[in-house]
């Protein structure tokens, strides 16, 4: 008996992992900034939340994102409900892909990444300058989008080989 | 048409509207949600900032906890790069330590010198009081360039005071919890602060530019300013004392650009303990 609630402790902890390392990735904020490659910053919240979005909603619960958003909002300095709101909406965008798409395809995925993390980050731009008067570094954020949109294929990889382990009970 | 018209609205209204399998709240329920967060934010809403203060303190804590293994990482990395620099390192500041010997007594002879002179005129200096504080979160993003210290109103702390690392301005206080604060570094692109730019004595302002170095802005174009002038804070606006040293300007050719950069003393992705001082103007008399 202890046997089997051990292995459905561990298997619940091992099918959490995506939101266990959303949470971690929104305090944590590794980026490889102390590298020092100017310009390099890419946005892992964003990778994690539209992968697994498109996978099925099973993996992340929404409450859980919005809660993801306000954390990293907080430890990043933004304005309260910025981050929540961008990841949401990558959450629908990433929904309505699936929604219609009937062969699943590596290459459209990733070609419809960049549209939305290109429009998440527009919207985030606008609603920074324009509405709490924040200056943002044009070219970082136009960088930031190429690192994600770069790195979402590599991850897609190894969330693909992640999947394969995924335990039932 | 009208067929895919109506598929597109179905499945939007299906990622958006419809609740998922094992979720609890519908997206559009949420989106909103966040929307009204933000335009309670913006408005300084008593509710949003009580929120917001709450959840800081909680997540300043345990983003420290759980940036302990990347932040053994970063040191290794820095510990391992500093050995391998250790040579010509102590090159350049055997040189520095030659220079700044003959700097520091000519530097102490004007100290005293201004001092004696500031009493003649019963002018007001400024007495300090200081205040040690640790970084426990120093997250660069790409948008904000801040960081976190351990030190809040609990501690006296006020919103707009100096912090130092060392003896140079490496920012100012923006936010106080309880407990911990935020503190504007010099870099981030919304920080303006008006400096002097010596030997000329030309007032400016510096602004963060997002990058490691700062920019000076609004100077009028028939100021000469030379390369390796020294920036310091010009107490201009009383937000801090005269004379805080900032970094020194730097040549056009090594940033390829016309604005006028400053390369900052401190290095601001190595700050571990800061200063953080409060000023108090005193009547040289009193």
């Amino acid at each position: 008996m202890i046997e089997i609630s051990k292995i459905s402790i561990l298997g619940k902890i091992f099918n959490s992992l995506p939101i266990i390392i959303l949470f971690i990735s929104v305090l944590n904020e590794f980026d490889f900034n102390y590298l020092n490659f100017k310009y390099f910053s890419f946005n892992f919240p964003f990778i994690l939340i539209f992968y697994w979005s498109l996978k099925g909603g099973e993996k992340l619960g929404y409450g859980l994102v919005f809660i993801a958003g306000l954390i990293n909002d907080v430890v990043v300095g933004l304005p309260m409900g910025i981050s929540s709101l961008s990841y949401l909406l990558i959450c629908g965008f990433a929904v309505y892909l699936r929604n219609i798409t009937l062969r699943p395809n590596l290459v459209k995925d990733w070609l419809f990444f960049l549209f939305t993390i290109s429009l998440v980050n527009s919207i985030l731009y606008i609603v920074l300058i324009l509405f709490f008067g924040i200056d943002m570094n044009f070219y970082f954020l136009f960088f930031n989008i190429i690192f994600t949109f770069m790195f979402y294929y590599i991850f897609s990889y190894i969330f693909d080989y992640y999947s394969k382990f995924n335990i039932t009970r | 048409m009208q067929t895919n018209r109506d598929d597109f609205i179905i499945a939007i209204r299906s990622a958006f509207l419809k609740k998922g399998n094992q979720q609890r709240f519908s997206l559009i329920a949420l989106i909103l949600f966040s929307i009204f967060i933000i335009v309670l934010g913006k408005y300084n809403f008593k509710g949003v900032n009580f929120l917001k203060l709450s959840i800081k303190e909680i997540v300043y804590r345990t983003t420290f906890i759980v940036s302990v293994p990347e932040n053994f990482v970063i040191n290794s990395y820095h510990t391992i790069s500093d050995h391998f620099n250790l040579y010509s390192n102590y090159e350049n500041l055997k040189k520095d330590y030659e220079s700044l010997k003959a700097t520091k007594l000519n530097a102490d002879f004007l100290k005293s010198e201004n001092e004696a002179l500031k009493s003649k005129i019963d002018d007001v200096s400024t007495q300090s009081s200081e205040l040690l504080a640790k970084v426990i979160i120093d997250k660069k993003s790409p948008f904000l360039r801040s960081v976190i210290v351990n030190r809040g109103s609990k501690d006296n702390v006020i919103l707009g005071m100096a912090v130092l690392d060392e003896k140079f301005l490496v920012g100012k206080v923006v936010e106080v919890n309880y407990s911990t604060s935020r503190v504007l570094l010099l870099s981030d692109l919304n920080s303006k602060i008006p400096v002097s730019i010596e030997p000329n004595g030309v007032q400016s302002i510096l602004s963060g530019t997002g990058s490691s170095f700062g920019e000076i802005q609004y100077i009028k174009e028939d100021y000469e300013i030379e390369n390796n002038s020294e920036i310091f804070t010009s107490g201009s606006g009383g937000i801090f004392r005269s004379g805080i040293p900032i970094g020194t300007t730097i040549g056009d050719e090594e940033i390829g650009l016309d604005t006028i950069k400053i390369k900052f003393h401190s290095d601001f992705s190595q700050l571990r303990l800061v200063k953080i001082v409060s000023f108090e103007e005193v009547k040289q008399n009193d």
